[in-house]
């Protein structure tokens, strides 16, 4: 039984850190309405892109002559994947479940006998990767000093997953996050960006359409399709910024539910070992006035 | 209102304009282009200049682009840029600093010809801005 004094202090640290839990709590709701506006401001931008895209690849007749960002190297040997994950801690599971999405994509990959390379943005990516895969790992960024994410950085990283996609370093790439479904659900995606993924079916019928281009639908396309890249690494930095916020909402809630429940367990203990005491002085004294 | 459709103007952080136009003139990637309701379906690009959109006679509104993407199809106008700014809310820093970036990337050597034509469109088009 620990002494009264003991439960004194633990009674005490457990209430300060309740008040930093809720403290991160609000900061974290305070942080998702903003990310939430911005996710849902950024859907329109990738979506039409998308669109785009599937509309002239559609009507690329020559697939042979096609951009490489479109059918791929024709071969299927180097397998680079980009792990974008959050750069602080204490969010719940918002970055073990990327991690782990990615970690059974990289044995498959390593089964198969193929070569694996990895690009973490964030730094809790790269720290739990690195035991396990740090040989594999051959770029990593975090956006540590940055203040807010804005569509530069995701330039930046697409300009790097492109001038090793121009050196030949390898022949498809996927990109692993945090899709935002609703403030208690995220769900871990991969997604393929090189070569692009044939999209739903149901969008086709767009595709019997006669566009005119300007200039040729290649030529389009070797452009467009580099852009993409970085558009669906915004987008991806979007859905992961407002994701990280609410499972940090949701994970500091609890986190504050299970303090308050253990003051309670804790004062509990704390009284009746009091009372305790207070009867054992109570019996000594009468038990020495009877014996007199 | 029976000639107007639709116009939008995206980019990767938010929706910058969208509403009807009459007509917007749009700096295709070959020359400036008009665009009017029932246009042919089309994607093109953009080079460096000002998007006009005209709601009505003598009623415009001015967006200065970089670069971008555009799609017309079915009366609906897509224009995706990550660097559309309205001509209203343009500084003369910000000009000063692409101005003075343009100048730099066309004094590098291993630019291709299609760039540097790029480039010295963009600075035309800046210049004629500052005045």
């Amino acid at each position: 039984m620990p002494s009264l004094d003991d439960l004194k202090k633990r009674i005490k640290s457990v209430k300060s850190t309740q008040k930093i839990t809720k403290a991160m709590k609000m900061v974290a709701a305070a942080k998702l309405r903003r990310a939430q506006e911005n996710a849902e401001k950024g859907r329109p931008f990738s979506e039409k892109m998308n669109n785009i895209i599937l509309n002239l690849s559609n009507s690329v007749s020559d697939k042979d002559n096609a951009s490489k960002f479109l059918v791929g190297t024709g071969k299927n040997d180097v397998h680079l994947c980009v792990v974008i994950t959050a750069d602080r801690g204490l969010c719940g599971g918002f970055n073990t479940n990327i991690c782990r999405k990615a970690k059974n994509y990289f044995e498959k990959i390593l089964k198969e006998g193929k070569t694996l390379k990895i690009f973490t943005v964030g730094s809790k990516g790269y720290d739990q990767l690195k035991r396990v895969y740090g040989s594999y790992i051959i770029e990593k960024v975090n956006f540590k000093s940055y203040k807010k994410i804005t569509y530069k950085e995701a330039e930046q990283i697409g300009e790097k997953i492109i001038k090793l996609f121009n050196e030949s370093q390898f022949d498809a790439c996927k990109i692993f996050y945090n899709k935002f479904k609703n403030v208690i659900t995220q769900i871990p995606q991969e997604q393929q960006i090189i070569p692009i993924e044939n999209q739903k079916k149901k969008e086709e019928k767009t595709s019997d359409n006669f566009y005119e281009f300007e200039p040729e639908e290649n030529e389009i396309l070797e452009d467009l399709l580099p852009r993409n890249i970085s558009t669906q690494i915004f987008k991806a930095f979007l859905e992961n910024a407002a994701s990280e916020q609410g499972s940090r909402m949701t994970a500091m809630d609890s986190a504050t539910r299970n303090a308050g429940d253990l003051v309670e367990k804790l004062t509990i203990t704390y009284n009746r070992s009091r009372q305790a005491a207070i009867t054992k002085e109570l019996i000594e004294i009468i038990s020495g006035a009877e014996s007199l | 209102m029976e000639d107007n459709f639709k116009l939008e103007i995206i980019s990767p952080e938010k929706i910058i304009f969208s509403d009807d136009a009459k007509m917007v003139t749009i700096p295709s990637y070959e020359g400036d282009m008009s665009i009017l309701k029932n246009h042919i379906s089309t994607i093109t690009f953009l080079r460096p200049g000002i998007i006009k959109v005209q709601k009505e006679e003598e009623n415009f509104q001015e967006f200065f682009v970089q670069d971008g993407t555009v799609e017309f199809f079915k009366d609906n106008l897509v224009i995706l840029s990550a660097s559309a700014v309205n001509k209203k809310n343009l500084s003369k820093e910000f000009l000063d600093y692409l101005n003075k970036d343009t100048k730099d990337k066309l004094t590098r050597t291993n630019i291709t010809d299609h760039d540097r034509y790029i480039l010295n469109h963009k600075l035309d088009v800046l210049q004629s801005l500052t005045i």
